[in-house]
């Protein structure tokens, strides 16, 4: 295993006086995939808000290629390569597709060659034909392609998605699945959180449980396919990987 | 005549709608993108024309002067931002109108004691002193037609920043979320102060510019402020449009009221009554228009897009 690109040690986080997480275990190593996975309410989102400074945290550390970052304001954790597509996209409504893509681009670290507007349009052809759209007239799909695309263009070497596929259409998950791929191989580490446990074992390589704000299992995809009763414990019936 | 005396008063309205444009813009940006009251923006518009007195008595140019004013001005609006109104952001609007009232009084003192009580006065610019036939023995003063032109171009100027860079995309992103700016790696700090700056330049342009038309004292802030806070309430709170649009609007129905409400009402009432009811009628015209507006509006004008 190669050094840890992001590494959680021993963090608390509070939403005013209520613990939100509980010494939250996590690490992502370069160029890799690790899931987060969890029921709605369990820490997935916090943990994410904590490693981007939106969430104060106490006590442990959260480091990022070996510096600490966790008292750091939320542009300079991203600008040191973190890229995130957030719950609910975010989409800027009242500007353009191209200005969503163009407006907080910075050719900063990309792990590979940098990120243009020729080439998020390259991984989503779609976004090109919709580039003279606002925001806020996009389907759901088209937003997280281009919530995708505005953090790829960041520069990022970590690509971090909240729910990645939700609410969307089964043909645009695929899409979505098969662009992660892509970029995973093209040495982007990435941090995702969604349900869909299949696609989730098929992409990451190691996968990291929550409940109550504590990590309760992590293991690698072999491992979360070969214990099918830790996902029925703690996602609820159903939830076996296919 | 009558239509000569119209055109005259018209004039007299875009040339009052584009300073109300050029003060509205920048307390719009700032009130729609930090969601900040700022009542010493009129604080900022005397200092730009206090500035440019003393930049005309050093300088003797009028350019000079106006370009000095508005690079200071947009310098005491980082600062003012950097020092003290960067703890209010996060506070209720109460405390921001304390502050920035507490701001109002401190920059009145202080240029009353650096410039004294009396007013200054700064002459028209002598390639400017002249009138302009508007139409054939209609003279009209050529220095109020530049301030018409300077204004459009800056309200063109500013439309290109906005719409078309990167600064302007920013703008307008970190109106609708400024969290999602931020995590994105974009010093939203950075981003608040070059705001704060650049609406206390336009300020100091209007202050510059009205400096030779009306007397540089202590306390000229604050009647255009008034007006501006009409204005940006009018136009749509946070729309660069909705200011321009609200701007001339009531630029010229304050202008255009004052010269023939009175006149107007004579025809209807005895003139003790008109004499009477026909300039304070005059003077509430324009938050007639407001509540007008509200009423078939209730977010102005020009509603602007945040999320």
């Amino acid at each position: 295993m190669t050094r840890p690109l992001l590494e959680i040690a021993g963090v608390d986080a509070f939403y005013g006086a209520s613990q939100a997480l509980f010494a939250m275990e996590l690490a992502v190593a370069e160029g890799s995939a690790v899931a987060l996975i969890g029921r709605n309410g369990m820490g997935k989102t916090t943990t994410i808000r904590a490693m981007l400074g939106l969430v104060a945290t106490r006590g442990g550390a959260i480091r990022f290629r070996g510096t600490r970052i966790d008292r750091l304001p939320p542009h300079r954790i991203a600008r040191a390569g973190i890229g995130l597509v957030p719950e609910g996209r975010q989409i800027f409504p009242n500007l353009t597709v191209r200005e969503n893509l163009v407006a907080t681009a910075a050719g900063r670290r990309a792990a590979g060659p940098a990120w243009t507007l020729d080439r998020v349009y390259g991984l989503f052809p779609r976004l090109r034909e919709r580039q003279g759209n606002m925001g806020d007239e996009l389907s759901g799909g088209e937003q997280q392609m281009l919530a995708i695309g505005r953090a790829l263009m960041t520069g990022p070497l970590l690509l971090v998605l909240d729910e990645a596929t939700e609410g969307l259409a089964p043909l645009m998950r695929r899409e979505i699945w098969s662009c992660l791929a892509r970029l995973k191989g093209e040495g982007i580490a990435i941090l995702v959180v969604d349900k869909d446990l299949g696609a989730l074992a098929r992409l990451c390589d190691r996968h990291f449980i929550l409940e109550r704000g504590h990590c309760v299992w992590s293991g690698d995809s072999a491992a979360l396919l070969a214990a099918p009763e830790v996902p029925h414990r703690y996602l609820g019936l159903g939830a076996t990987p296919q | 005549m009558d239509t000569i005396l119209i055109l005259t008063q018209a004039l007299n309205g875009l040339q009052l709608g584009v300073m109300l444009f050029l003060m509205a813009a920048g307390l719009t940006l700032v009130f729609g993108i930090m969601n900040l009251i700022n009542l010493a923006h009129g604080a900022l518009y005397m200092a730009g024309a206090y500035l440019a007195a003393a930049a005309y008595g050093w300088t003797g140019s009028f350019l000079a002067a106006v370009a000095l004013a508005v690079a200071g001005t947009a310098a005491l609006g980082a600062a003012i931002e950097l020092a003290a109104l960067r703890g209010l952001y996060r506070r209720d609007h109460l405390d921001q109108v304390l502050a920035t009232f507490g701001l109002i009084l401190f920059l009145n003192e202080a240029a009353r004691l650096v410039w004294g009580p009396a007013a200054l006065f700064v002459p028209v610019p002598a390639a400017l002193a002249h009138t302009v036939a508007i139409l054939p023995g209609v003279p009209y003063p050529a220095y109020r037609l530049a301030i018409i032109a300077v204004g459009v171009a800056v309200a063109g100027g500013l439309y290109l920043l906005i719409a078309r860079t990167r600064l302007g995309m920013l703008i307008r992103a970190g109106a609708s979320n400024r969290t999602m700016v931020a995590a994105l790696g974009v010093d939203v700090g950075l981003l608040y102060t070059a705001v704060f700056a650049l609406g206390a330049g336009l300020a100091a342009l209007a202050g510059a510019m009205a400096a030779p038309i009306l007397s540089v004292e202590p306390g000229m802030g604050e009647p255009i402020l008034i007006l501006t806070l009409v204005v940006i309430v009018v136009g749509g709170i946070g729309s660069i449009r909705g200011a321009f649009a609200g701007a001339l609007l009531i630029g010229c129905v304050d202008t255009i009221g004052r010269a023939f409400l009175p006149s107007m009402l004579r025809a209807v009432l005895a003139p003790s009554a008109s004499a009477a009811v026909g300039p304070a009628l005059a003077s509430m015209l324009i938050y007639l228009t407001m509540a007008v507006v509200l009423a078939l509006r209730p977010r102005g004008l020009f509603a602007a897009r945040t999320g």
